[in-house]
C-alpha cells in the first residue's frame, strides 16, 4: 500500500516535471506578447481581458470554447500517438477530413436507427476512416520505407479533394456548395437540449469522449504490452528488434491508431457541431494545429489536454480582441512564441544557465554523466 | 628535459559527478607520457581541458612555462598542442591530402593549392615515417593508416603536444606496434606525447611515465621501467585484481549451434559474411578473432535473427533457425549480449525495470488482465539487479544514467536469466573498465561450466586468448581457421587477422 502510494506520488510528480516547463514557456509568451501589443500602442490588459473575456466570459462562450478544444485534443492526441513511435504524422488534416466525411456518410447513409447506435457508427465509421487513412502512410513507411512526413502531406491533399469531390456527388445537398445533412438520429447530444445556459453554445458531448481517449491513450502507452512495443519502437527501433519487436507492424499499427483519434475528431466536427461537411477551399487547420497542441503538451494525453484548452481559448478569444480594436494576429503571434518557446526548450536551456556555468551541452559529456 | 605543459590544482565537475578533483600533472618535454585510468575515471575530461573543449571550474595551465587560458580548441592549436580523438574525425570521401589540409588549405588568389598540400603531406610523412599515400582516399584506407592521417593532421597544424585518446581501440596487434614505433619515432624528433588508454599492456609498451587517475584524482605518478602491470592494475582499479581469468577445462556436450556455409550481406548490399560453418557445443566457448570490420557483425546478426542469410543453414539443437525472425531465435533459446548496448541491447530513454525485460516482455508472467504487470516487472527486475550487483539507485531510473558497466551488467542479467542453450557475446566487454571486465569475464566462464555453448566476439585479442576453447579468426568475411586456443599464440592469430595464413600443419589436430 505505502509503495503504491509512493508510485502515485512519484508519478504525479513525472506528470508535474513534465508539464512544467512547457507551462513556464506559456507564461513567457504571454508576457512577451503583452510587450509587442503595448508596442503597437495598445493595452495588453484590455488585449488580454478581451482575450480571456471572449473565450471564458460566460457559459455559452466556454461551450464554444470547449467545442474547438474537443477537436484539438483529438488531433493533438492523434500526433503525439504516432510521435510516440518515432513517427511524425503531419497526416492529421487528411485523417480528419477522412473521417468527416465517412461519418458524414455514416450518418447520412442509415436511416431509422435508434440514436445511439447510429451515432456509435457514425463515430466508429469516421474514426476508422482515419485509421485506414493513416495505416496507408504507416504501411508505405514500414514497407517501401518513404518518409511519413511527405507521404502524409501528399495524403492530406487528397483527403481534402477526395472530401470535395464526394461532397458536390454523391453526398451533395442539390445546388449548394456543401453535403447532406446527417440524421437526427446521428448526432451527438448537446449539453443546450438540458441546460438552457449553453443556449447559444454548441457545446456537446463529445469532450467527454475526448477526455476518455486521453485517458485511454495514457493506459494503452504506458500499462500494456503493445504500448510498450510501440515506444520502443519509437525511442530506439534498433533496440526493439533486437528485443524481438516487429518494428514494421508497429510502426503499422501506430500510424492506424493515430489516424483513428484524428478521423475521430473529424467524426465529432460532423457528428457533433456541423452536421454536415463543407465544400473545402483549403485545410481546416484542425490537423495542423494538433501539431502545435502535442508539442506544447510534450506529447503527453495530460499534456494534450491542457494545452488543447490553451489553444481553443486562444482562438475563440481572438475576435473579442479584435472588438477591442486588437489586431487578432496577437492571437496567431502569441501561438508563434508559445510553440517557438516550447520547441526551441527554452525555458530548460534558460533553467540550466541559472544553475550554474555549466553549458547544457557540458552536461551530456560522457565522462561527465558516468 | 623541460616542463612544456603544467596543470596544476585542475578542478571540473559536471552536474552529480567531479569529474576532476585538484589535478597537478606535469609533462616533459619529449616524453610519452600515459594517463591511465578506467573509464569515468576523469582522464578524457582533464584532456578535454587542456585541448580547450572544456574549461576547467579551478586551477591554472603553462605552457612551455607561460600561463594560459585555453578556451578553444584554437588556442590549444595555436600553442602547439593537437588531438586524436578516440573517434576520428575525418571525410571518408575526401583523400588524405585533403583531409589533412581541411581547415588551412594552401592558396594560390582564390585557388587551393592542392600540389603544394601533398608536397607539404609527403614532406611531413617522410619526416615522421608515417608511410602515408597523400592520394588515397579516407574510405580506401585502413583504421590504422586513418589514425596516422589523424596524427599527421595534428602536425601538419604545427601540434609540439600530442594528446592521443585511446589509439588502440581500433587497431590489430600488429598495428598496435607500428603505432608504438611511430610514437617513438616522434619523440626523438622533439615531440611531447600524451596518451590516454586504460590498457595496461601497452603503457609497459610504449610509455616512458604513467600517471593513474581514479574517480578524478591523481593516484600516483610512475616511471613505466620501475612499476609492472600487477601495481599499475592495482593502483588503477584501488583493488587487487585478478589479470588472468581461471577456467577448468571444457567439459563438452551435446552440439548445440551448427552453421554450414552460412552467407550475408551488410547494410550496403556487399557480401560481408562469405561461407562461414562451425559448431559450438555445450559447455564450450568459440571465440571469434578478428579486426572489425571483417564481417563479425553480419555474421552475429544473421545468427541471432537482425539480418538474413542469402545462403547457408543455421541450426540449433537440431532444429533449423535460419533466418527466422529475432522473436522467434530469442524463444529458440539463444542470448544475446549485442556489441552496441546504447543502440540494441538497451532502450537508453526506457527505466531499468522496462530494460528488464526487453526480449521476454511478451512471457504470461508480465502479464495481467489486458495489460503488463508493472508490480512484477519492477519485483523481476529488482532480482536481476541484486544478483547481478549493477549499482543504482532503484529500478526506476532510466538505462541512460547508468555508467557502461552497470548498463551491460544489466544487459547481461536479462539475457542470463532467460537460460538460453546457446549464448551470443559480441564485444561483452567493450568500453568497459578493469573491474566490469573481470565480472563480465568470470560470469561467462560461470555459463560455459553450466554447459551453455557461448559464441563469443572480441576485437580484443587478450579477451578471446584468455577465454575461449577454441579460436576461430575472421578475416574477409570467411573464417581463415580455427585453433586451439590452448596452443594459439598472438603473433599467429595477428598474422591471419591481416588474412595471411600460417603454416597449416602446426594447426592440426587442433
Amino acid at each position: 500500500m505505502e509503495s503504491m502510494k509512493s508510485e502515485f506520488k512519484s508519478n504525479i510528480k513525472n506528470t508535474f516535471s513534465e508539464i512544467m516547463y512547457p507551462l513556464i514557456a506559456i507564461v513567457f509568451s504571454f508576457v512577451a506578447a503583452g510587450i509587442l501589443v503595448y508596442a503597437f500602442g495598445k493595452d495588453p490588459i484590455v488585449a488580454f481581458k478581451a482575450l480571456f473575456w471572449g473565450s471564458l466570459g460566460d457559459l455559452n462562450k466556454v461551450g464554444e470554447t470547449l467545442v474547438t478544444t474537443t477537436t484539438l485534443i483529438l488531433t493533438g492526441l492523434s500526433i503525439a500517438f504516432a510521435f510516440r513511435c518515432g513517427l511524425f504524422n503531419i497526416g492529421a488534416e487528411g485523417q480528419f477530413i477522412m473521417g468527416g466525411v465517412i461519418s458524414l456518410w455514416a450518418g447520412w447513409a442509415f436511416k431509422g436507427l435508434p440514436a445511439f447506435l447510429h451515432v456509435t457508427i457514425t463515430l466508429i465509421a469516421g474514426a476508422i476512416g482515419g485509421g485506414l487513412w493513416a495505416g496507408i502512410i504507416g504501411w508505405l513507411k514500414a514497407k517501401v520505407g518513404s518518409h511519413e512526413v511527405i507521404n502524409s502531406i501528399m495524403m492530406n491533399y487528397i483527403a481534402m479533394n477526395l472530401s470535395n469531390y464526394l461532397i458536390m456527388t454523391v453526398l451533395n445537398e442539390p445546388n449548394k456548395a456543401f453535403s447532406v445533412e446527417i440524421e437526427k438520429s446521428a448526432r451527438l447530444w448537446r449539453l443546450s437540449e438540458k441546460f438552457i445556459q449553453f443556449k447559444y453554445s454548441r457545446i456537446h458531448i463529445g469532450i467527454l469522449i475526448a477526455l476518455i481517449v486521453a485517458l485511454f491513450t495514457y493506459y494503452l502507452l504506458n500499462k500494456t504490452i503493445r504500448g510498450y512495443e510501440i515506444r520502443a519502437v519509437g525511442f530506439n527501433p534498433g533496440a526493439a528488434e533486437y528485443g524481438g519487436i516487429d518494428v514494421s507492424k508497429n510502426i503499422v499499427l501506430a500510424m492506424f491508431i493515430s489516424g483513428l483519434f484524428a478521423g475521430l475528431a473529424g467524426g465529432i466536427q460532423t457528428a457533433g457541431v456541423q452536421y454536415r461537411v463543407n465544400n473545402l477551399f483549403g485545410f481546416t487547420g484542425y490537423g495542423l494545429d494538433g501539431i502545435a497542441v502535442a508539442l506544447v503538451g510534450n506529447n503527453h494525453p495530460i499534456g494534450v489536454i491542457l494545452s488543447a484548452l490553451l489553444f481553443g481559448i486562444l482562438q475563440k478569444g481572438g475576435p473579442m480582441m479584435q472588438v477591442e480594436g486588437i489586431p487578432k494576429e496577437v492571437v496567431g503571434i502569441i501561438q508563434g512564441i508559445i510553440i517557438l518557446f516550447v520547441a526551441a526548450n527554452f525555458v530548460r536551456v534558460m533553467a540550466k544557465t541559472f544553475r550554474g556555468k555549466k553549458a547544457s551541452h557540458e552536461a551530456k559529456i560522457k565522462e561527465g554523466v558516468k | 628535459m623541460s616542463l612544456i605543459v603544467e596543470m596544476k590544482g585542475i578542478s571540473k565537475s559536471f552536474p552529480g559527478v567531479q569529474a576532476n578533483d585538484n589535478i597537478n600533472i606535469n609533462i616533459k618535454q619529449g616524453e610519452i607520457h600515459v594517463l591511465l585510468g578506467e573509464n569515468g575515471a576523469g582522464k578524457s575530461t582533464l584532456m578535454n581541458i587542456l585541448y580547450g573543449l572544456y574549461t576547467p571550474d579551478e586551477g591554472e595551465i603553462f605552457v612551455k612555462g607561460k600561463k594560459v587560458k585555453i578556451i578553444s580548441p584554437n588556442i590549444a592549436i595555436s600553442l602547439g598542442i593537437g588531438m586524436v580523438h578516440q573517434h576520428f574525425m575525418l571525410v571518408p570521401p575526401f583523400t588524405v591530402a585533403e583531409n589533412i589540409i581541411l581547415g588551412l588549405e594552401p592558396k594560390k588568389g582564390f585557388i587551393l593549392d592542392l600540389d603544394k598540400a601533398i608536397k607539404d603531406v609527403k614532406e611531413l610523412s617522410n619526416k615522421y615515417e608515417l608511410k602515408v599515400d597523400p592520394y588515397a582516399k579516407i574510405q580506401d584506407i585502413s583504421v590504422g593508416m586513418q589514425q596516422r592521417v589523424e596524427i599527421l593532421k595534428t602536425l601538419y597544424r604545427g601540434a609540439e603536444i600530442l594528446i592521443l585518446d585511446e589509439p588502440t581501440a581500433v587497431l590489430t596487434p600488429q598495428e598496435i606496434g607500428e603505432l608504438g614505433i611511430i610514437l617513438k619515432s616522434l619523440v626523438s624528433q622533439g615531440k611531447s606525447i600524451i596518451l590516454i588508454t586504460h590498457k595496461l599492456k601497452e603503457v609497459m609498451v610504449m610509455s616512458d611515465i604513467v600517471t593513474i587517475i581514479r574517480s578524478g584524482k591523481v593516484i600516483d605518478t610512475l616511471k613505466t621501467s620501475e612499476t609492472n602491470i600487477e601495481e599499475l592494475a592495482e593502483k588503477m582499479v584501488g583493488r587487487k585484481v585478478s589479470l588472468t581469468v581461471k577456467k577448468e577445462t571444457a567439459n563438452l556436450g551435446e552440439t548445440i549451434l551448427q552453421l554450414k556455409n552460412i552467407k550475408a550481406l551488410d547494410n550496403r548490399g556487399l557480401e560481408a559474411v562469405k561461407g562461414v560453418s562451425f559448431e559450438i557445443k555445450s559447455g564450450e566457448i568459440l571465440g571469434i578473432a578478428g579486426v572489425d570490420g571483417n564481417g563479425q557483425n553480419e555474421l552475429v546478426q544473421t545468427i541471432t535473427g537482425l539480418r538474413k542469410a542469402t545462403e547457408g543453414e543455421i541450426k540449433l539443437e537440431n532444429k533449423d533457425i535460419t533466418n527466422k525472425s529475432p522473436k522467434e531465435v530469442i524463444e529458440a533459446g539463444v542470448g544475446y549480449i549485442p556489441e552496441d548496448r546504447h543502440n540494441r541491447g538497451l532502450i537508453l530513454d526506457f527505466s531499468l525495470a522496462e530494460n528488464a525485460i526487453l526480449g521476454t516482455h511478451r512471457k504470461s508472467g508480465f502479464k495481467k488482465n489486458l495489460g503488463l504487470d508493472y508490480k512484477k516487472i519492477r519485483e523481476h527486475s529488482r532480482k536481476l539487479i541484486e544478483e547481478f550487483d549493477v549499482r543504482t539507485p532503484s529500478e526506476k531510473v532510466y538505462a541512460k544514467a547508468l555508467s557502461g558497466g552497470n548498463q551491460q551488467k544489466l544487459i547481461i542479467a536479462r539475457e542470463f536469466d532467460r537460460e538460453p542453450s546457446l549464448l551470443v557475446a559480441s564485444q561483452p566487454t567493450r568500453g568497459l573498465d578493469v573491474g566490469a571486465i573481470e565480472y563480465v569475464h568470470k560470469r561467462l566462464i560461470e555459463q560455459r561450466d553450466k554447459g551453455k555453448a557461448i559464441l563469443l566476439v572480441s576485437l580484443e585479442l587478450d579477451e578471446i586468448l584468455a577465454l575461449s576453447d577454441r579460436i576461430a579468426v575472421m578475416y574477409d568475411g570467411k573464417i581463415v581457421d580455427i585453433v586451439d586456443a590452448k596452443v594459439a599464440t598472438e603473433t599467429e592469430l595477428g598474422i591471419m587477422m591481416a588474412g595471411g595464413k600460417t603454416n597449416e600443419n602446426q594447426w592440426e589436430g587442433s
